[in-house]
Formats: C-alpha cells, sequence, structure tokens
C-alpha cells in the first residue's frame, strides 16, 4: 500500500533529477554538437509534413466554424481575427506539441529505451560518456529549438488555410482577411504563442527521455515505456497549456 | 611480483548489492592479482552480471568496498569514475554494440570518448583496424550491427573492449546464445587476448568447456592457435597458462574459490552441477 503512494513522488523526483542534469549539461563539457544537429534534424525537419498537414486542417476547420458563428452576430468578415488569435494562441502551439510528443516523445522513449534493455546505455556508461550528456542533452537542445520555429510554421500554414476558406467558401476579399489577422495580433498574443512550444519542447524530450530511459523487462518494457512517455507528455502539455494561458490572459485583464 | 601481490587489480571487501527486495550480491569478498584469470559460474539470477557492473562502477554496491587498482570505486562521483572505466574492458551478455553506430564508429567509440586515453585522430583507424584483425573482422568497418551474425557481433563487441588495451577485461557470458564451434572461438580469443596482454581477465560463464579452455590452454603466437599449456611441470618458456581460479556464485553468495582441482575434487551438489558438462 504504502509503496503504490510512494511511487508517484519518487518518480516525481527522478524527473526532476534527471531535468536538472540535463540542464547542467548544456554549459558543461564535452558538447556533442553533432547529435544536436542529428537531432534537430530528426525531430525538427522529420516532423515537417506533420505539422504542415495539422497547421493547414487547424486552419480551414477555424475558419469553417468560427464562420458559423459569427453568422449569428453577422461578423463573418472578421474570420481572419479569430482564426489569427485562435491558432497564435492556442490552437498552433498545442497541436503542434501533441503531434511532436506522439511523433517524439515516444520516438525518444523507444529508441532510449530499446537502449537501455540491450545495455546499450551500460556500454556507453563503460567507454567513458555520461548517457544524459549524450542522449538527452542533444534532444532537450534539439526539441527546445526546432519546436518554436515549427510551430510558426503550423500558424502560418493555419492562417493560408483560413485564408482558403474565407476566399473560396465564404467569399471574403483576401485583402480584408490578411488584414484581420495581422490587426488581431498583439506582442501578448506572439510572446504567449512563441513561450508555450519552448516550455512544451522541455516536456516533450525530457518525458521521453525519462521513461526510455527507466525500462526495463525487455521488449515488453520498451513498449510500455512507448505509451507511457507519449500519454504522460501529452496530459502534462495540456496541463501547462492551462497554466500558461492563464497567466497571459490575466495580465491583459488586470 | 610481489609488489603486485600486494596490490590486487580487483578486489571486493564485504560487498552487497540489491534490488528492491532481491538480494542480487551478500556480502562477496575476493581479491583479484594482476594477470590473474577468473572463471565466474553460477545458475542464472546469482548475481554474476551484478558483480562485473559492479567492478566497473556501473552499479553501487550497498554496502561493502570495491577496489579497482587500489582506489575505492564505490563512493566515487560519475566522472571520477571515467578515469577508472578507461582502464577496463567490458563485453556485455548481448554484445551492446550500438545499433545507430557501424562497427568502425562502434570499436573507435571508446577511442574517442574517453577522455583519459588522449588517442591522436591519427591514430584511431589504425587502432581499430588492429583491433577488428585481432578478432578476425577485417572488411566490417562500414557494416552495421544488425548486418552481422550473433558470433560476429560478440567478436566486434571484443573488438571495442580491447582497442584500448584495458589491463583489465571483464566478459559478461561471452559464449550465451553461441553455438558451440562459435563459442570455442570466442573463448580462443579470448584467451588470446590475454597472453599477448597480459591482462587480468574475469569471465562470466555457465559452459564449464569454457573454463577449462581458459584454464587449461594457452595462445601460441607461433600457429596463432590454442595449446593445451603445460601447468604441471612448471613454466619452461612461460609454457604454463596464467593462474587460473574459479569463482561459483548461489543467490548472490561467494560459495566456492578455488583452482580447478578443488573445483572437481567438491561434492557439494550445487557446485559438481557445473564441473558434470565438461566437454
Amino acid at each position: 500500500m504504502l509503496d503504490y503512494l510512494k511511487e508517484p513522488f519518487i518518480s516525481i523526483q527522478e524527473f526532476y533529477l534527471l531535468t536538472g542534469r540535463a540542464l547542467r549539461n548544456v554549459a558543461a563539457r564535452p558538447h556533442y554538437g553533432d547529435d544536436i544537429i542529428a537531432q534537430m534534424d530528426l525531430i525538427g525537419v522529420g516532423s515537417l509534413p506533420i505539422v504542415i498537414l495539422t497547421g493547414l486542417f487547424a486552419g480551414l476547420v477555424m475558419a469553417l466554424q468560427m464562420s458559423r458563428a459569427l453568422q449569428q452576430y453577422g461578423q463573418v468578415d472578421q474570420t481572419g481575427t479569430l482564426v489569427s488569435i485562435s491558432l497564435v494562441r492556442e490552437l498552433g502551439p498545442v497541436l503542434t506539441a501533441l503531434m511532436m510528443a506522439g511523433r517524439n516523445s515516444s520516438g525518444i522513449a523507444s529508441e532510449l529505451g530499446s537502449m537501455k534493455v540491450t545495455e546499450q546505455i551500460d556500454a556507453m556508461r563503460a567507454l567513458g560518456t555520461d548517457p544524459i550528456q549524450k542522449l538527452v542533452t542533444p534532444r532537450m537542445v534539439a526539441t527546445a529549438v526546432m519546436l518554436p520555429l515549427l510551430t510558426i510554421l503550423a500558424d502560418f500554414i493555419g492562417m493560408v488555410g483560413g485564408w482558403f476558406v474565407s476566399r473560396f467558401l465564404l467569399d471574403l476579399p483576401s485583402q480584408q482577411y490578411w488584414s484581420t489577422v495581422w490587426r488581431a495580433l498583439e506582442w501578448n498574443d506572439i510572446t504567449q504563442g512563441l513561450l508555450k512550444p519552448f516550455v512544451f519542447a522541455f516536456i516533450i524530450s525530457l518525458v521521453g527521455c525519462y521513461y526510455g530511459l527507466r525500462a526495463s523487462g525487455g521488449t515488453q518494457g520498451v513498449g510500455r515505456a512507448t505509451t507511457q512517455s507519449m500519454v504522460a507528455a501529452s496530459v502534462l502539455i495540456l496541463v501547462a497549456d492551462f497554466f500558461l494561458g492563464k497567466i497571459f490572459v490575466s495580465q491583459i485583464v488586470s | 611480483m610481489p609488489a603486485d601481490a600486494e596490490s590486487p587489480v580487483l578486489r571486493f571487501d564485504r560487498v552487497s548489492v540489491s534490488f528492491d527486495a532481491v538480494t542480487a550480491l551478500a556480502d562477496v569478498s575476493f581479491q583479484a592479482y594482476e594477470g590473474e584469470s577468473r572463471v565466474i559460474m553460477g545458475a542464472t539470477g546469482s548475481g554474476k552480471t551484478v558483480l562485473l557492473k559492479t567492478a566497473l562502477g556501473l552499479q553501487r554496491p550497498d554496502s561493502g568496498t570495491v577496489y579497482v587498482f587500489g582506489k575505492d570505486i564505490s563512493r566515487m562521483r560519475e566522472r571520477e569514475l571515467f578515469e577508472i572505466r578507461s582502464k577496463i574492458g567490458m563485453l556485455f551478455q548481448e554484445s551492446a554494440l550500438f545499433d545507430s553506430l557501424n562497427i568502425e564508429e562502434n570499436v573507435s567509440y571508446p577511442l574517442l570518448n574517453q577522455l583519459s586515453i588522449h588517442c591522436p585522430p591519427g591514430d584511431v583507424l589504425p587502432r581499430v583496424e588492429e583491433a577488428l584483425k585481432f578478432v578476425e573482422l577485417e572488411g566490417t568497418l562500414e557494416k552495421f550491427p544488425s548486418e552481422l551474425s550473433g558470433g560476429m557481433r560478440r567478436r566486434a563487441a571484443i573488438a571495442r573492449a580491447v582497442v584500448t588495451q584495458p589491463p583489465l577485461l571483464l566478459y559478461d557470458s561471452p559464449t550465451a546464445g553461441l553455438d558451440p564451434i562459435t563459442a570455442n572461438t570466442i573463448v580462443a580469443l579470448i584467451v588470446k587476448e590475454r597472453d599477448l596482454n597480459k591482462t587480468t581477465t574475469l569471465i562470466v560463464t555457465y559452459r564449464y568447456q569454457d573454463g577449462n579452455l581458459v584454464a587449461n590452454f594457452r595462445y601460441n603466437p607461433e600457429n596463432g592457435g590454442l595449446e593445451r599449456a603445460d601447468n604441471h611441470t612448471g613454466s619452461q618458456g612461460g609454457a604454463a597458462a596464467p593462474r587460473t581460479l574459479f569463482m561459483v556464485l548461489r543467490e548472490g553468495r561467494l560459495v566456492f574459490e578455488g583452482p580447478q582441482t578443488e573445483l572437481e575434487a567438491s561434492t557439494d551438489p550445487y557446485i559438481s552441477k557445473f564441473v558434470k558438462h565438461r566437454g
């Protein structure tokens, strides 16, 4: 009974220790620049198609559904405003992060988990490298750089999707759509839209690494680690999203 | 020789290790001296692998002290351990080659990453090739571990373990999962490495014939094969195999430590179980 109560706390403690060591290693030598570049390619460039598709359809759907709501007030020409704010503040960061959690948290967890159960992590330590330095830190840095960039891309593609619906289905002039999109954005929206993916990047990479490195029990354990990492990363992203949104909204209101 | 006798290469002093409720090593003490071979036997789950990992500092003892080259490693921090680990070669149970790297990158990994090795960049490739030649795997530099057979992977892993020419080598079940012929060639490589470089060697195995080979055979540099060592008539031109001791573990306890003759004379049913398979 006590063990069941203790376990979540031990997990949280271990996760914080991993986070601390990964962050400290950013400044410590030796640096594995090649690994960071390789991970940026894998995590960032590799996620391009999925991010473009997600952003495009998020924008299409937003414009379509919002026009229905705006119709009631006779404000269909304001579609650009709604698409722009909801994409930059909320949908762009969260959908991109959730996609990345599905693709990269689980990918990292299964890769590191396989290395753990085949003793490659032990071999790495035996051959003079710190696995946190060599595996965790490059993934964390690469995700922290790439996720904000991917989010900007997803936001933009989403706006293009919104334009497509506005222009061809709602018969709004293109110029009106783009000017409402542009005028709707304030600095508050943009900082929020860039801070969120930066925070989510740490969740995605570190949760994946954490579950991967604690994998045990052969291939079955790797499967378990993969699933757990994706679930945990997705839930943490949604929780963090609420609190980050809360900070920025109360900033406007007060 | 007397200087060596005073400072063992590896010393376990009442070492205990446990995972949650399971005891992996219980109060194990022994001393391995320079040039010695040790064959560690025991049933699965008796703590053989944990013993090797503890010697390498991958596993911290719950109590007791581990000395490697005279230094207490049981309370060392990870970064200090790298220095010690650069003097130890380890072959992991399932080879543990890095899947994402090819054989050349795998074997050069310790040369490039162990900070205390200081291998000049120009020397890396020749040393990798030399190590691969040693295990008779030339021409596989560009291959990935998944493209090799189990026996070849084991050879590549041995090349990675010996490429830095460490004075202490640990082999975790080098013959597990291999057919008897391949297994014998792997043990022959271990004996060759031991006799050419005079390394201290610890081998975990469940096959008695592996231990028998290690104890009674030596590498003949002239014909490149193994020959039966002349252990009893004394050392004429170094014809005897190095001193080989057998250790038997049972549920984490060291139940036997001694030379082969004593092992074979033992009447304990658990210990003699390992001798019966002599082939």
